[in-house]
């Protein structure tokens, strides 16, 4: 007979370690919900924050980063500088550009829901004058109702921004719905969605730019004429790969007299850089999941301490029948760890079901990360160990005889 | 001396030695006394008189403060922690008064849990409890919960648990004292009928008269054997 003989084969172990747990199991599982707790917080946040980042990822690569912004800049005196009215049939004629729209910001001009709304009540929304291929431009599109015509861009009729429409109390379009625009009604066409690549077009009333010449006196003097303007914001769409080379021209292009007043940006770089904002998690809710953990974990050690008091026959028993301190050691330090992996995987299941559901709700791919199920099952092996330890060495070290006392 | 199963030589043991100040309590004063194999003894005394003590001594579950024990002839007192383990796993059974059967496991497991310490693996273990249980007549209730045995019934299990991996003594602990007179006579014939098979079985009892029914009766009274009737029958 070899003395290894004496080892529990894995089996054994397992169903000796688990007595504990099937014979309570209601004691077991609520002893391992705080364990169940942490860990779904801490799967969902990171989940989520994966999940809302690939989300947005995907709504770059849906909006293409191939759109260049050009606005005006500063003069170099101070104030601010203006493009000239020529700027966007100028930049039409570059190579690899694709599209150009462009809006102007009508100065003074506010918008209310009606004419009985204080004037200081302009809820930061402006109001800009827009051609008539904007919204495929953005790569946006009407929400509600339509977009500007050649005939409605010259009637005094707006299509409000999302923010706009949401901030004027605007959520459905009917014949008659009209917003006071610019001292004067305005009948409203449409409200476009969002357009995450152009955020100031989604706090502002669009209006065509004849109409903003005749009822806004938005109007600027250009070779010796008079015509609409000036643009203030001119989107350009480049052909996919040529972003950097047409980004160089865009200045000198749109302004030749003032390159420097003129001020280009890739508005995707914005997205980009929200997206890995997102990516970084809630640092308040994956402490308070730490804590549910440490929680946990001294429910855990609660709980096994008051097991081993109660098991004491069972202790002495097993001791009787042959079972080494070790063995009783090993015993209860596995009952502890299986207790807080089973936590530990209810948690890491409805952390990502919550992730599931959340992120389904908002329509981005769900991405668990591996750190965030593999790491929420590895803290929990480590907690039901150490929550483990002081109970199972207090196991072994009891006395056969005491434990098998006859009360 | 390989006749001899078990060997207790001046054994004494005082409680309360290693503490400083506490009442030193002597519960056995050199107790000598060897069972050879196939004896079925009875060691009958009044509570207090060490009996349970000498059990615990016997079974290496303690460790005498003084003497030798000596199972099949090694010296208890040498062995560690894990070669005591593995003595107690393989040479003794033990029969407890209060049973100590897992409740939420079933009769075969219990039986076969008197081997899971002893290194033998599953399926054996399973065969061998089958045999234990058909030994004390229990082979339909295998499938049972101890609990829905009566106590009786729950004494044969703890039986068959302390049989099944063919000890080279069993030692019972007042295997009769929670049961009525009727069902521990039946267990008391089990017993005897285990020893007629060739079992080594020493039994404490508070009870005399149930003492002089079986062929070695050694007496204790204030942790010294007072008596030793029927040595060498």
């Amino acid at each position: 007979m070899t003395p290894q003989a004496t080892r529990l084969s894995l089996r054994d172990g397992l169903r000796v370690a688990s007595v504990g747990l099937r014979a309570r199991p209601l004691r077991a599982a609520l002893s391992a919900l705080g364990i169940a707790i942490g860990t779904a917080a801490i799967v969902a946040i990171l989940g989520l924050s994966s999940s809302s980042q690939a989300g947005l990822l995907a709504e770059i690569d849906r909006l293409g980063t191939n759109l260049l912004t050009v606005e005006a800049g500063q003069r170099l005196t101070g104030g601010e500088a203006k493009l000239p009215v020529e700027a966007p049939g100028r930049l039409t004629l570059l190579d690899h550009v694709d599209a150009v729209a462009h809006t102007g910001l009508v100065p003074d001009a506010k918008v209310y829901r009606s004419s009985l709304v204080p004037a200081a009540n302009s809820g930061g929304l402006q109001v800009r004058a827009a051609s008539l291929n904007l919204p495929s431009v953005l790569g946006t599109g009407l929400a509600r109702g339509d977009w500007l015509n050649a005939g409605t861009a010259r009637a005094p009729v707006a299509v409000l921004g999302a923010v706009a429409a949401a901030r004027l109390g605007i959520d459905r379009v009917h014949p008659g719905q009209r917003i006071w625009l610019g001292g004067r009604w305005f009948d409203v066409a449409g409200i476009l969605r969002r357009s995450p690549l152009a955020p100031e077009v989604d706090a502002s009333a669009l209006v065509g730019y004849p109409a903003a010449r005749r009822y806004l006196g938005f109007v600027s003097v250009a070779r010796g004429g008079r015509a609409p303007g000036p643009p203030s914001t001119i989107h350009v769409r480049t052909a996919t790969g040529h972003e950097a080379a047409v980004q160089a021209l865009l200045a000198p292009t749109a302004n030749p007299e003032a390159p420097n007043e003129v001020s280009v940006s890739q508005p995707s770089d914005v997205l980009t850089a929200r997206a890995s904002a997102a990516g970084a998690f809630d640092s308040l809710f994956l402490g308070l999941g730490v804590v549910a953990l440490i929680v946990g974990a001294v429910g855990v050690a609660n709980i096994m301490i008051i097991s081993v008091l109660e098991r004491r026959s069972e202790i002495g028993l097993r001791r009787a029948l042959g079972a080494t301190k070790g063995q009783i050691r090993m015993q209860f330090l596995t009952e502890s760890i299986l207790l807080a992996v089973l936590g530990g995987a209810a948690g890491v299941l409805v952390g990502i079901l919550a992730t599931v559901v959340y992120a389904g709700a908002k329509g981005w791919a769900v991405v668990i990360p591996v750190e965030a199920w593999a790491g929420g099952l590895a803290s929990a092996v480590l907690i039901g160990a150490l929550a483990g330890l002081l109970p199972a060495v207090r196991a072994s070290r009891l006395s056969p005889t005491a434990a098998l006392r006859t009360a | 001396m390989s006749d001899t199963v078990l060997e207790l030589d001046a054994v004494t043991k005082v409680y309360g030695e290693q503490r400083e100040g506490a009442a030193r309590v002597s519960a056995l004063r050199g107790v000598s006394f060897s069972v050879r194999r196939g004896e079925l003894v009875a060691i009958v005394g009044p509570s207090g008189s060490g009996k349970s003590t000498l059990l615990h001594v016997m079974g290496t579950l303690e460790r005498p403060s003084g003497g030798v024990v000596r199972i099949g002839g090694v010296d208890a007192a040498r062995l560690g922690d894990r070669a005591l383990s593995r003595l107690r796993a393989r040479e003794i059974g033990f029969v407890f008064q209060r049973f100590f059967l897992a409740e939420h496991a079933t009769v075969r497991e219990n039986v076969a849990d008197g081997l899971l310490y002893a290194g033998v693996p599953a399926a054996e273990r399973d065969a061998r409890a089958d045999e234990a249980l058909d030994r004390v007549g229990l082979a339909h209730r295998a499938t049972f919960r101890p609990t829905a045995l009566s106590g009786g019934e729950r004494q044969r299990v703890a039986i068959a648990r302390a049989l099944v991996g063919r000890p080279a003594i069993v030692l019972a602990d007042e295997p009769t004292g929670n049961l009525d007179s009727v069902t521990g006579a039946s267990i008391m014939a089990l017993l005897r009928e285990l020893h007629d098979g060739g079992a080594t079985i020493l039994m404490i009892t508070h009870d005399a008269a149930l003492a002089d029914r079986l062929p070695r009766r050694i007496r204790m009274l204030d942790g010294q054997v007072v008596s030793d009737a029927g040595a060498g029958a």
